[in-house]
């Protein structure tokens, strides 16, 4: 019983901490891509029309990688290339992407999906209490792991990850130190679409193996959120995914077990829980003038 | 080959009126390769959607109908983004406004007077206002980001209108459909000319709302306050003025007119309240405002065309058999021209051939 809790709430989790954790490499490198739900809505109604179509979610899944990339490479041209208001392009790609998925996935709709199948592992998966937890879930919640130590390792181990953080912190004396920018800037956006795409192909082949029209229901903003919530470290991200998921599953439990409150409130607890995580983050303002990244959200156009 | 921007000595005034064009004109490409690819003739269903509905008269009450709550809302939204606060909840005050301004009708439906439809107004105003002012308060006062607080509020507002309209609002003579009873006429927003169609007084509020906010902004000092705020705070400060009132009075302006626009639509157009009261106007708000160029006046003219997407959506859904789910695409489209074309106005593109960029290299190097 405890185990099934555990891993539901590992389900609810990881969507939110793949995406999320994309986007902290984004922000770190100082761009501000509010375009998640934009992506992980196309990344769901992708994963979910190539598994249906070619009957293999693999494929699925790699389709809305790259479907997340081609469409974060558009904000990528947008704010980086043409020097457009982050804020207002992100609003614009979040709302084309709404638009596009529920135009594409209208076929789809009421069809029954491919769920990706859990992982099992001859007796280490029957281990009593921890065995499904450990060696039973989907193949996505162990890459939402490794992503998240990867992303980690990759942010304050490595040369390549101290670079990145310096563009965010201050991309004039970046550019004045050779690094290229623009250039890093692009991939790293190129990176948050990939993992939003990702998230958006475990809701449509893992949560609900289904397409459903904005099934994304605000979990990319969701993830917004928890960037800001961890204070830009991976980490930090993954504990606040799984409190999100807590809450969520907790909300659907309480409404399946039918306690005296409307469904509708404890429906939207999650969003109810986001205003109060943020307000509580924000509230110490030093604290978020330190962690935010000097240049989130600055326009760059290098002078040559 | 390599896109440079080189910065113009000052805006150009040129492209500033012309960007929403090209923009408009680009997105109308687009639409014609996504007909073809969808296999309609992209003639026949650009026609379907941008001519046809502005060949009867009937039709263009119904444009004035869909334009009332996107301009409300879009020019609130101006005052908004030019003061630099990012409030994209729109549709959750234009919810709760609806909710508001439906208190006398639904729950005291004897009440029959003169007095009721003005109350009513002033009540969603208040509600959106009020719905608006959180995310405010929170950011005035706690430094949390509105984008995404204004944002969960919307997802807040619809289930809680869901909740009303199942619960404790739901019609008693209703055979249980989730809806409240119909408003009484006295509760109901005359139409400007029934005689030849269904648009409401709402237009005419746009309208006025869009007049009163362009004089605001261009001939007051209170609109100076709020261009100064949204370029440079710091100047701002200099100059005496109160960044955190900026947020309210930003907020407040946009919630109440959202809120207007929602009682309108709900007394004008729909006469009752439903799960979805609307089709997203909220957030097609947001491209009005900035196909308007965050100029109250643009607005009227960009809240006309997107209106004109949405029936033109519902045209073409009848006569040729597109979706009508085409129509959010073909507008998250126009956003992202506009935005793009916008860059003119501050900067000349430069195509930069690889050879070409090599010369220029050589020469520095000597």
């Amino acid at each position: 019983m405890f185990e099934d809790i555990l891993i539901t709430i590992a389900t609810a989790a990881t969507p939110l901490l793949i995406a999320a954790v994309g986007e902290v490499v984004v922000e770190r490198s100082g761009v501000l891509n509010l375009g998640v739900e934009g992506m992980m809505v196309m990344g769901a109604v992708t994963g979910f029309g190539v598994a249906l179509t070619t009957g293999s979610p693999w494929l699925g899944v790699v389709a809305a990688i790259i479907v997340g990339m081609l469409f974060s490479l558009l904000f990528g041209f947008l704010t980086l290339t043409l020097v457009t208001n982050q804020v207002a392009t992100g609003l614009a790609l979040t709302l084309l992407g709404l638009g596009l998925s529920g135009m594409l996935g209208e076929g789809f709709v009421g069809l029954p999906g491919i769920k990706m199948s859990y992982l099992h592992i001859p007796y280490l998966t029957d281990v009593p209490y921890i065995g499904r937890l450990f060696f039973g879930q989907d193949p996505l919640f162990y890459v939402s792991i490794l992503l998240t130590a990867g992303v980690a390792w990759f942010l304050f181990r490595s040369r390549a990850g101290l670079t990145l953080r310096s563009i965010g912190d201050n991309h004039t004396s970046a550019h004045a130190l050779g690094i290229k920018v623009i250039g890093i800037r692009y991939l790293a956006v190129m990176f948050g679409g990939a993992c939003a795409g990702l998230a958006g192909a475990y809701l449509s082949l893992i949560y609900t193996p289904q397409w459903i029209e904005n099934m994304t229901a605000g979990r990319g903003w969701i993830a917004l959120a928890l960037v800001v919530f961890a204070s830009w470290r991976p980490w930090r991200v993954l504990a606040g995914a799984y409190l999100f998921g807590a809450v969520s599953i907790g909300q659907l439990h309480a409404q399946a077990l039918g306690v005296g409150v409307p469904s509708q409130l404890l429906s939207s607890l999650p969003y109810l829980a986001t205003v109060v995580v943020l307000v509580l983050i924000s509230r110490n303002r030093r604290l978020t003038m330190v962690n935010t990244p000097a240049s989130l959200g600055r326009p760059f156009v290098p002078d040559r | 080959m390599r896109i440079e921007l080189v910065k113009r000595p000052e805006r150009s005034k040129l492209f500033a009126a012309l960007s929403p064009f090209i923009a408009l004109g680009l997105t109308l490409i687009a639409g014609a390769i996504m007909f073809s690819l969808l296999g309609k003739s992209p003639v026949e269903a650009l026609y379907y959607y941008f001519i046809d509905p502005l060949r009867e008269v009937w039709s263009l009450h119904e444009l004035a109908v869909k334009a009332a709550p996107l301009i409300l809302i879009a020019v609130g939204l101006s005052i908004c983004y030019l003061s630099n606060n990012w409030n994209i909840g729109a549709e959750g005050q234009f919810i709760i406004g609806a909710i508001t301004g439906s208190i006398l009708p639904v729950m005291f439906p004897d009440f029959q007077s003169w007095i009721v439809l003005p109350l009513m107004l002033l009540m969603g105003v208040a509600g959106g206002a009020a719905y608006g002012a959180i995310p405010a308060y929170l950011k005035v006062r706690f430094n949390t980001n509105e984008i995404l607080t204004s944002l969960m509020l919307v997802y807040v507002a619809q289930l809680f209108l869901d909740w009303m309209v199942r619960g404790p609002w739901r019609n008693p003579a209703g055979m249980n459909f989730p809806e409240t009873r119909t408003f009484s006429p006295s509760a109901v927003l005359p139409e400007i000319w029934s005689a030849s169609g269904r648009a409401n007084w709402g237009f005419v509020f746009a309208i006025v709302a869009a007049v009163a906010l362009w004089f605001m902004l261009s001939r007051t000092l209170r609109g100076f306050e709020v261009q100064v705020l949204g370029q440079s705070p710091r100047a701002g400060k200099f100059a005496g003025f109160s960044q955190s009132r900026m947020v309210f009075f930003a907020f407040l302006v946009s919630g109440g007119l959202a809120g207007l626009a929602g009682i309108s639509e709900v007394s004008g157009a729909i006469g009752q309240l439903r799960p979805t009261i609307s089709p997203g106007y909220g957030f097609a708000a947001i491209i009005v405002a900035f196909l308007g160029r965050l100029n109250p006046l643009g607005i009227i003219a960009a809240g006309l065309v997107l209106a004109l997407s949405y029936l033109g959506g519902e045209a073409a859904q009848i006569s040729i058999g597109v979706s009508d789910k085409v129509v959010r695409a073909f507008q998250g489209m126009l956003l992202f021209f506009v935005l793009a074309c916008d860059t003119l106005i501050l900067y000349r593109i430069r195509f930069v051939g690889a050879s070409a960029a090599k010369t220029v290299e050589a020469r520095q190097n000597v």
